[in-house]
Parts: C-alpha cells; structure tokens; sequence
C-alpha cells in the first residue's frame, strides 16, 4: 500500500462518463433534434461502455501484480493545502474499489443500454442521458477518490443525481417531491458525515499526523485508539474513534436507506425504473456499505460502533422485509427489498463479515438490478401500469422477462447454487458465528419473509389469470431487446455470480474473499474477522436451517396465491386487522417523521419567518424611518436655514442694489448736482481740515 | 492798476460769473445749453486765475495755467459736442431728460 | 477813473451776457450771449495785462469753440422752428444751491486777506508764456497737446460711427 503504481488512466474511467455529461446536457436538447435520439445512446451508452473496457484492462493489469503490490494510484493535481489538510485530487484503484468500479461501469452499462429501450419515447431522453452519465461520474468519484474528501464530493454528487433523476418527470408534483424528500433526508446522514470528517481530522492532527487520505489514515488509525473526544476543552470518556464511526454509519444510514433515514427509497420509485435499478438497487445505495467497508480500520477499532451497526443492520433487514410482504405495487415490494438487503450487507459488516457484506452487495447488484428491469419490462407492457392486482398470467405474454425474474428471484431469496445463496447464507452464518444471536434471528426470519413477498410477486405478476383490462391485455408485448438482451445478461449473472465465493465446507474455493483481502489487513480487522466460531459442521447445520426457512415461506406464498387454498384476506383479518393495517401502512414511520419532526421544523420556519419579517425588518424599517427622519430634519435645517442665508444674502443683495439703482436716474440733471455736491463736500473737508 | 480796483473786485466778478454758469448747468434742460454753462464756469475760473496772477506780483504761471484751462476747454467742447450730435442723431432730441434709458 | 469805467462796463457786459446765457429761452439767444460773454472776458483778460491770454481766448473759444457750438446748435434744432425750446427745470432747488454756494465764496473772498502785491507795470508776455512753455512747463504742454490729440481722434470715432449707421 505504500507504493502504489502511478498510472495515468485511472482519470479516463472518470473522466469519459463527465465528458458524456458535459455533451449530453449543453448540446443534447440540439443532438437529440437534429440526429434524432441514436446520437445521445451513442454518446451516452458509449461512454459508460468505454469505461467499462477501461476498468476491464486495468482489472487485468491488476491481477498480473501480487497481491500485496495491487495498488494503483493516479494523482491528478493538487488540490488545496489548508490548515495542515493537504489533498490532491487522485485516484486510488485497490481492489475494493476495483469491484465497485467494474460494478458501476458494468452493471451501469448495461442499465444505460436498457434505458435506450425504456426511455425510447420520452422528449427529455438527452436530459436523462446526461443525468445517468454524471451520477456515473459521482459515483466513481467516490469510490476511486483517494482522500475521504473527494469521497464526499461523490457522495454529494451521486445525491444531487439522485434527486434529478427521481424527480425525473417533474410535470407530476408528487415526482419532484419524492425528489426533495431523498435529498433532504440524505442531508441529515451528511451531516452527520461531515462532523465525522472534521473530527477525525482534529483527532488524527492531535495524534500528530493531520490527513485526510484514506490509505494514510489507515497507516495511522492506531495511534487513535487512545485519543478521546475533546469538544473545545472539554474530555469526554469516550473514544474518539466511536464517536467517529457513530457518526459515519448515520451517514450510511441516509445514505444506505437504513433505519431511520430509509423512507426515502420507497417513495424514490417515483422515478423511471433505470434509475431505480441503477441508483436505489446496484451502485448509489450501496455507497454506505462501501464507506464501512472501505474504513474498516476505524470502524473495528470500535466495537460499540459494530454492534450498533449490526443491529441496525438486521432490524431494518426484518422490518423492511414485512412491510414488504403487504405492498401492491411492484416497485415498492422491491424498494422494500432492497432496503431489507442493504440491512443485510451491513448486518454483515457490523458483525465483522467484511468481506461477505461487500460479496452480497455484488450478487445484489446482480440480482436487484434484474429484478427491477424486469419490472421495468412488465410496467413497460402493462402500458404503465404498476399494480400487481391488475396483472397475472404474464408469463406466457413475456417468457424473456419472466425467466430472467424467475432467476433473479431465486438468487434474492438464497437458493442454491444462484448467486444470493452464497452470499446471503454466508451472513446469515456470520451472525451467528460471530456470537450475534438476536441478529441472526433477525436475518433468518428476513429471509422467510424475503421469500414470501418475492413468491407472491412471481405469483401475482405472472402466474393465474389476467386481471387488467382489456385494452391492458392487447398491449402486452415482450420487450425489445435492448431491454430483453441485458435482462438475459443480468439473469446469467445472477445464476453464476455467486460463484466466486463458497462457503468453507463445501469446498475451498473463495477467489473473491482472496482478492480483498489486502484490503481487510488491518490489525483491528483482522482481530475482528478472524474471532467467531469456525466449525464446518455448525456452518452446515445453519445452512440446512435456512433453507428449511427458505422452503417454508415459499410454501406459504405457493398456497395462498399459486394454489389459492389459502385466502389472505384471513390473514389481513387476523387479529382485527391491525397487524395488516400495521403492515400495510409501513408501520406510519413517514407519518411519525412528519408529526415529529417536520412539522415542528416547519412551525419553527414559520416562527422564524414572523420574526424576521416582523422584527428584523422592523428594525431595518425603524432605521429607515429614523434616517428619514433625520434626512427630514436636515432637509428643514437646509431648507430654512442655509436656504434662508443664501437667500438672505441674495436679498441684501437686490435691495441694495435696487436703492442704489436709484441713483442711476438717467438725469443728466441729477448727475450734475451730484458733481456739485461732490465738489462741496471736497471742499468743505480741505477747509475743514486746513482750520 | 489805478482807480480803487482791487482783487476783489475781479473776485466778485468771476464769483458771478460762476454763479451765473453754475445756474446755467443746474437748470438747462438743453444739452448744449449746459456745455454753454460749463463755458462760463471755466471763464470765471480763468478770471481767478489771471487776476491772482496780475495781483500776485506778476508772475507768468496763472496766465499759463490760463491757457491750458482753455485748451482743455476746446477739447472738451469738441468732445462735448460730438456726443451732442450723436445723442441728437440717436434721440432726435437733445432734452436731457429724454436721454434716460440707463435709468435704473 | 478810467479804469474803473472800463472795468465796470466790461463787468456789466460779461455778467449781462451770462445773465442772457443762463435765463434766456432760447438757445440760440444763448448762444449769442455767449459771444458776447466772451468779449467781455477778453476785455477783462486785457484789463489784468494777460495779452496773450486774451488773444488765445479770442481765437480759441470765439473763434473756435463758439462757432462750434453755433454749428450744434443749428444742426441739432429744428430748421424750421429756430426758436428752439431751452427751458429751464428746476430753478428753485438751483437758485438756492448757487445761492448758499455764492454766499458761502463771498465770504472766503471777503474775509481772506489776500497779499496783494504792489501794481505791476503790463508788459507783454508772449515771449515770457512762449519761454515757460517750452522750459518749465514743457511736461504739460507735451500732455496737452496729446489730450488735443486724443479729443480729435475721438470726436472723428463718435461722430463716424455714429454716422456709419
């Protein structure tokens, strides 16, 4: 890690999706007129694809290297040297970020080719180019940033799109809110991250050692261990690096659509189904499993940190998956899927399973990723419609889509040997391994849950009969294969992701967990992930149980809504239909948010308001009176006052000068007596004087 | 001089006169009437002059004084006069109490 | 005795004419008494043994000043109407103002002791006046000669431009 190879094309990876960005949204609107759509997919899709190939080769380049020496780093320029905070902007390329990089280009890629299809007929195509394009930049930008501030800027960035892109159709008022309600609720995790930032920075400088880059700060977190929280003098008991990591896992929490800052997610599927595959399933989501999984050092030095994040990752695991079972739309069953799955992966980072977090965010991305252009592909057909009350009996309509979602489905609820059993199982394990027992109940009921709601999608959208209207039944169609090719593509995916990690008593073959683990070798890591119990036997044991789970919650959903021997209005009526009002509502959180806290902020910006407008602009009004008034006094003291000397002065003037015009008789007459008189008095005085 | 006239005689002599011209400049209404008036007033002065001379142990310098006062005289006659015929020519008239337009 | 018949006829005829100047109505009375006011005053002039200045009176003001009075008067009155209106205004404020100012000379000229010198034998004083005029006083004869000059040369500006017009 110390001597990374300097490279010089980790910029392009980059700097090709800003580029399309750039093109896409000064000149789109005019390309998209003049040479029709074909020229924003080219640019749009080929700039991402190029990345792709880019990330490809320096995957390649990457694996040639030993696995101590897989450091790549490419350092741009200097970006500000403030208060001993020395960053440059520069790209790491390790093998954590490497994945999320072929992740992001790959599975980004192929989400902009379906969005040729998707969004074939929507005037606003170049602006949704350009948005998908610089989130894809965000994105990487916080992934490859080398110092965590850059990582921030990502983080923003990948916020800002998206809000644009739920807010996408933004003629609809209820789009552009859902928009601002993802992005406000994310400020809240930011600014819990940026606290973090600032005081680890103080932390680290108080060490000795002030930076902000990523691989240093892992060199010297150590040194942290001892440093306590010191708030302008005062020393708190507490560890720095808790307070820490505290407060960079709510950040995630926002970020990551944890409990509680998740309720955005739901409402983001307002936006077009490529956003949310792309934003709210693979890549800007997983941006918080990422973080944890990329500070790993700071986060096992704390295990108060840990634990919390456990629980919190295995609450929101089983809550999201019950409210999941009771939704009606085919989004929101799976946005609340993917909220329960992120609870997943940091269930496993929290108990210490780093590397099978980060594994799961892979398969998910596979997997959710299908799963939501299916969907895509359904709403696509139904003509826009997204209630799966209306649909049925799809599969004969739409055999590419619902193999594919088939497929998909069984890797999300962890069935051998598709992609999510290995990855899913494995936390599940980890759970209990690690000692985590409340947890691991958590998960294991999850996935029965995860399970039913996703048997009762396949069953509701494409088994039985069709329950739309007729116009709806002469539209369906299969997609075009824009959108059906990259369904067939993440399908395969999803059979054969996992494949890269199995578990220890099957057989000994974990490529995956090898490639990262240079970057999972801190000494407080390795204390972490290596402690748990290791017995082949018991990791069997668990798996056997779970897929006894798995069965069970499938057999559930096979007879209520395949075999219809059961009728869930029973259970919706259970208990006086409370628990299903409960469930259906998503447990009021949204509701509890807006009486707790938005409407007393709201109050307060009211109150606020009436202050400022009524005694700030009071004041500002008073002095403007006031200074009129003086203006007025002076105006006076200038009017009668200087105006009246002036004008006194010009007076004196003409009087004078009208009494002496007198003299100017014109009379000759009078002149002379004048003279005369002048004469005398001459006289006189020479007389007077001589005597 | 014999036969009892002193300076004072010569005196009151120019005395009258001047009283006579000052009249004359006082009351005329004539333009030229008035330069008439100015004539006897220097004359009367002139007199003095000659008078102070001739009883003053005959010395020259009042005669020459004499003389320039009548120079001077001629001089402003001409002067005077011309300005009369102008006014004359402006005016139509040489009443000087028509001559009143720079009243102010 | 002589003498004093010939002063008083030579006073009663310049007090007379000025007496005519000043009272008469008509300008061209005036200008007449004029003349004769000035014969008069040369008489006197002889009288006080001032020969040259007598005959420089003659020449100047009769031959010179008057007659150019004779011509404004006559170009300046209506030809036809040749009693010409001289109307005196004002006469009551002027006979009191000449008459404090007489009375008040009358009594500097009566109360003076004046140094009269013993008689002086007339003798004539061309050469004497033509000497001092070009000795002594040659200084103000050279600046009166220029005011002459000045005086013509601004009598032909007003009267050309006004004839111009």
């Amino acid at each position: 890690m110390d001597h990374p190879i300097p490279v010089t094309f980790i910029r392009l990876i980059i700097l090709l999706p800003l580029i399309g960005a750039t093109i896409n949204f000064l000149a789109g609107a005019w390309l998209q007129k003049t040479f029709g759509k074909q020229a924003i997919t080219l640019i749009g899709c080929g700039v991402v694809i190029l990345a792709f190939i880019l990330a490809a080769r320096a995957f390649f380049e990457m694996l040639h290297q030993p696995p101590e020496n897989r450091f790549m780093l490419d350092d741009l320029w200097k970006w500000f040297d403030v208060g001993g905070l020395n960053l440059d902007i520069a790209f790491w390329l390790d093998p954590l970020s490497m994945i999320m990089t072929l992740i992001i280009t790959g599975v980004g890629g192929l989400i902009h080719i379906y969005s040729t299809g998707y969004m074939h007929d929507d005037d606003g195509y170049w602006r949704f180019f350009g948005w998908l394009n610089l989130f894809t930049f965000a994105m990487l930008v916080l992934v490859l940033g080398d110092n965590m501030w850059l990582m921030f800027v990502g983080w923003e960035g990948v916020g800002l799109c998206s809000f644009a892109l739920i807010g996408f159709w933004y003629k609809v008022q209820a789009n552009s809110t859902a928009g601002n309600k993802a992005f406000i609720v994310n400020r809240v995790g930011d600014l819990a991250f940026v606290i973090a930032l600032y005081s680890l920075f103080a932390g680290l400088q108080a060490a000795g050692h002030p930076t902000l880059v990523t691989r240093e700060v892992a060199h010297y977190a150590p040194l942290l261990a001892t440093v306590p929280i010191n708030f302008a003098g005062y020393q708190s008991a507490h560890q720095l690096v808790g307070f820490v990591t505290l407060l960079m896992f709510i950040g995630a929490t926002g970020k990551s659509a944890q409990i509680p800052l998740y309720v955005w997610l739901p409402d983001a599927m307002a936006g077009p189904t490529p956003v949310s595959a792309l934003i709210h399933a693979a890549t800007m989501v997983t941006a918080g499993v990422y973080m944890v999984a990329r500070l790993n050092f700071l986060f096992s030095m704390s295990p108060f940190t840990m634990g919390v994040i456990a629980v919190v990752g295995g609450l929101t695991a089983l809550f999201a998956a019950t409210i999941g079972i009771a939704q009606n739309d085919i989004k929101k069953v799976l946005a609340y899927s993917t909220v329960s799955q992120l609870g997943y992966m940091f269930a496993a980072l929290g108990v210490g399973a780093y590397a099978a977090g980060v594994f799961h965010l892979m398969t998910h991305a596979f997997f959710k990723a299908c799963l939501f252009l299916g969907s895509g592909s359904v709403i696509h057909a139904m003509g826009g419609e997204q209630d799966m009350r209306k649909m049925g009996g799809l599969r004969h309509k739409m055999p590419i889509t619902f193999w594919t979602f088939v497929a998909a489905t069984f890797a999300l609820c962890g069935i051998f040997p598709f992609a999510g059993f290995f990855s899913k199982d494995e936390i599940i394990w980890q759970a209990f391994s690690h000692g985590h027992f409340v947890v691991w109940a958590f998960l294991l009921l999850g996935a029965g849950c995860t399970v039913f709601y996703m048997s009762r999608q396949v069953y509701m959208t494409f088994f039985g009969e069709f329950r739309g209207t007729h116009e709806q039944e002469h539209h369906l169609h299969e997609s075009p294969p824009s959108m059906s090719y990259v369904l067939i593509v993440l399908g395969l995916l999803s059979v054969v992701g996992g494949w890269l990690k199995w578990p220890e008593f099957m057989v000994s073959f974990k490529p995956f967990e090898e490639f990262l683990d240079p970057i999972f070798s801190s000494e407080a890591t390795r204390q972490v992930t290596e402690a748990g119990i290791h017995s082949h036997g018991m990791e069997a044991g668990f798996a056997i149980v779970t897929v006894i789970v798995v069965v069970a919650g499938w057999y559930f959903a096979d007879l209520i809504y395949r075999q219809k021997t059961l009728d869930p209005a029973r259970f919706s009526e259970m208990f006086g239909g409370v628990p299903y009002e409960w469930v259906y509502n998503k447990y009021y959180v949204d509701e509890f948010y807006d009486r707790a806290v938005v409407q007393p902020y709201l109050f307060a910006t009211r109150a606020l308001a009436w202050f400022d407008t009524n005694i700030i602009d009071g004041f500002v009004n008073l002095a403007a009176r006031i200074i009129v008034f003086l203006s007025w006094l002076s105006g006076l003291f200038d009017h009668y006052v200087v105006d009246w000397l002036v004008n006194f002065a010009s007076n004196v003037t003409y009087n004078v000068g009208g009494r002496l015009r007198r003299l100017q008789t014109g009379s000759i007459n009078g002149y002379l007596y004048g003279i005369l008189a002048a004469v005398m008095l001459i006289l006189l005085a020479r007389a007077v004087a001589r005597a | 001089m014999g036969g009892g006239i002193t300076l004072n005689h010569f005196l009151v002599l120019s005395l009258i006169v001047l009283s006579l011209g000052l009249f004359t400049v006082l009351t005329r209404r004539n333009a030229i009437g008035i330069l008439m008036g100015v004539e006897l007033i220097l004359n009367s002065a002139n007199i003095n002059y000659l008078a102070f001379a001739f009883y003053g142990g005959g010395k020259y310098d009042g005669q020459i004084f004499a003389i320039f006062v009548i120079m001077l005289a001629a001089a402003e006659a001409v002067i005077g006069l011309a300005v009369v015929l102008a006014i004359y020519q402006n005016f139509k008239t040489i009443d000087v109490d028509a001559t009143e337009t720079l009243r102010g | 005795m002589l003498a004093q018949a010939i002063f008083y006829a030579l006073a009663a005829l310049t007090v007379g004419s000025a007496m005519l100047v000043a009272f008469s109505r008509n300008i061209v009375y005036s200008t007449f008494a004029l003349l004769g006011a000035f014969m008069g005053v040369v008489g006197i002039y002889i009288l006080l043994a001032a020969d040259f200045v007598a005959m420089v009176q003659l020449l100047v003001y009769v031959g010179g000043i008057l007659v150019l009075t004779i011509f404004a008067v006559m170009l300046t009155a209506g030809i036809a109407d040749v009693t010409v209106s001289n109307r005196a205004v004002g006469t009551g404020p002027a006979i009191v103002t000449v008459g404090i100012a007489g009375l008040v000379m009358l009594y500097a000229i009566a109360r003076t002791p004046w140094h009269q010198a013993s008689a002086v034998t007339p003798a004539p004083t061309t050469y004497a006046i033509g000497n001092a005029f070009l000795g002594d006083y040659v200084l103000p004869f050279e600046v009166a000669s220029l005011v002459l000059l000045a005086a013509l040369i601004g009598a032909i500006v007003i009267s050309r431009h006004e004839a111009r017009e």
